[in-house]
């Protein structure tokens, strides 16, 4: 069992270990969906549930694999959870604002293969945390995800505006701006343990 | 079934070397970055992961495949997710049996070959629509492309982060090694030079055409 305090992971896994501007997961909606603030936030917060209800039956799947012991189906089962999750979150979106499902589009769905969320729930089994550690583990990885997002959203909003040779407009520059902001998340790396 | 030689449209040599230039899997689709940009820190994990992504790839594409007649359209997806899965968790297995080191190093990103959706792309785009020859074809130029690709990103940043190359030490000592090549920013700093060099060549060849915008 792990013992770390509950404010420390969840600093942790937002800011010194941030999953997308440390660990790498997550990069295909953190380039893709980040071109404007408002659908930003919004992904944030989708991607944010499916990770917490993800932590919590990662949790349990891995209780009921010790209980019978076959650890070799973890991936397998795991990724099952998050694809029925996600098909869960989809018809729920797209019930309650059909707006938001059409802002998020092709996106929603491809958050099965984000790989920040089958990463949350391998690390938090590696780790061996307990119940509530996985909650604020997965919450915090949450709010991580959500400000790197909409950080890059900022700053992409403000370049549209800059006049950019034709060579490195789309990709390149996107991928220069997230090299900053992670060279600029390393000044976390201080805090905590 | 269908066989290789009843199949339409280019030749089975084109499907293979497509992977390689034209459609290269990291330069010009930037697909499947996660695995990219996190394990290029040294030429070894790079062509390591490589590899055990290109054999996920290969068998992955040739299973699809086979039972692409069988897959409900509704459930085709999850159906792609759990072959890929099994694969994957065999690779993470014979990782592990042969070097424990190279497992270690590597991390939870073997397991995250699961979610590169370079894999379920080709298993969506081409797997579930060809034959089982031009499959496998197409998975061995996609995989060849995505482990050169590997190995160019993790080339350059062992080299300047670390002075070497494979582990063998290429520059004088007097070389200051640039920390940021092997910390996360440089693989973003790294991909981005790359990318920029693909998009300068192909708008020279294209001259006067517009910018080349790649979407992911």
């Amino acid at each position: 069992m792990n013992s770390d305090p509950l404010w420390s992971i969840f600093i942790n896994a937002s800011l010194i270990n941030n999953f997308v501007l440390a660990y790498f997961l997550g990069i295909c909606p953190f380039l893709g969906v980040s071109g404007k603030m408002e659908t930003a936030s919004r992904m944030g917060g989708a991607v944010t549930f499916v990770m917490l209800v993800t932590a919590v039956c990662a949790f349990g799947i891995q209780q009921l694999l010790l209980l019978i012991d076959a650890p070799y189906l973890k991936l397998i089962s795991f990724i099952a959870v998050i694809a029925s999750t996600v098909q869960l979150v989809e018809m729920f979106i797209k019930k309650m604002s059909p707006t938001l499902f059409r802002a998020l589009g092709i996106f929603l769905p491809l958050i099965t293969t984000n790989c920040a969320i089958l990463g949350l729930a391998l690390f938090q089994t590696n780790k061996g945390y307990g119940f509530l550690q996985c909650v604020v583990y997965a919450l915090g990885a949450g709010a991580g995800f959500t400000l790197a997002l909409v950080l890059m959203a900022g700053l992409r909003e403000k370049l549209a505006l800059a006049a950019t040779p034709d060579v490195v407009k789309g990709t390149v520059l996107t991928l220069v701006l997230a090299g900053f902001l992670s060279v600029a998340f390393m000044g976390f790396a201080g805090l905590g343990s | 079934m269908t066989d290789v030689r009843s199949d339409h449209g280019p030749s089975p040599t084109d499907e293979f070397l497509k992977g390689l230039w034209k459609e290269n899997p990291v330069f010009v689709q930037v697909l499947g970055m996660c695995p990219v940009l996190a394990v290029s820190n040294t030429a070894e994990n790079a062509l390591a992961m490589g590899l055990a992504t290109m054999f996920v790839l290969v068998l992955s594409n040739a299973v699809v495949s086979m039972i692409r007649s069988f897959i409900p359209r509704q459930v085709r997806i999850a159906t792609y997710i759990l072959v890929i899965a099994t694969f994957v968790t065999v690779v993470d297995y014979v990782i592990q049996a042969i070097s424990l080191d190279l497992h270690k190093a590597l991390g939870a990103f073997i397991s995250l070959i699961v979610v590169n959706c370079l894999i379920l792309g080709r298993a969506e785009a081409f797997a579930s629509k060809h034959g089982v020859g031009r499959s496998i074809l197409d998975g061995l130029g996609m995989g060849i492309g995505f482990v050169v690709a590997l190995l160019c990103l993790g080339g350059v940043r062992e080299l300047f982060g670390s002075g070497s190359l494979f582990g063998v030490r290429v520059f004088p000592d007097q070389f200051q090694d640039w920390v940021v090549m092997i910390l996360p920013s440089g693989g973003f700093f790294t991909l981005a030079a790359w990318l920029l060099l693909f998009n300068y060549l192909k708008q020279r060849r294209a001259r006067p055409g517009p910018a080349v915008e790649v979407t992911s």
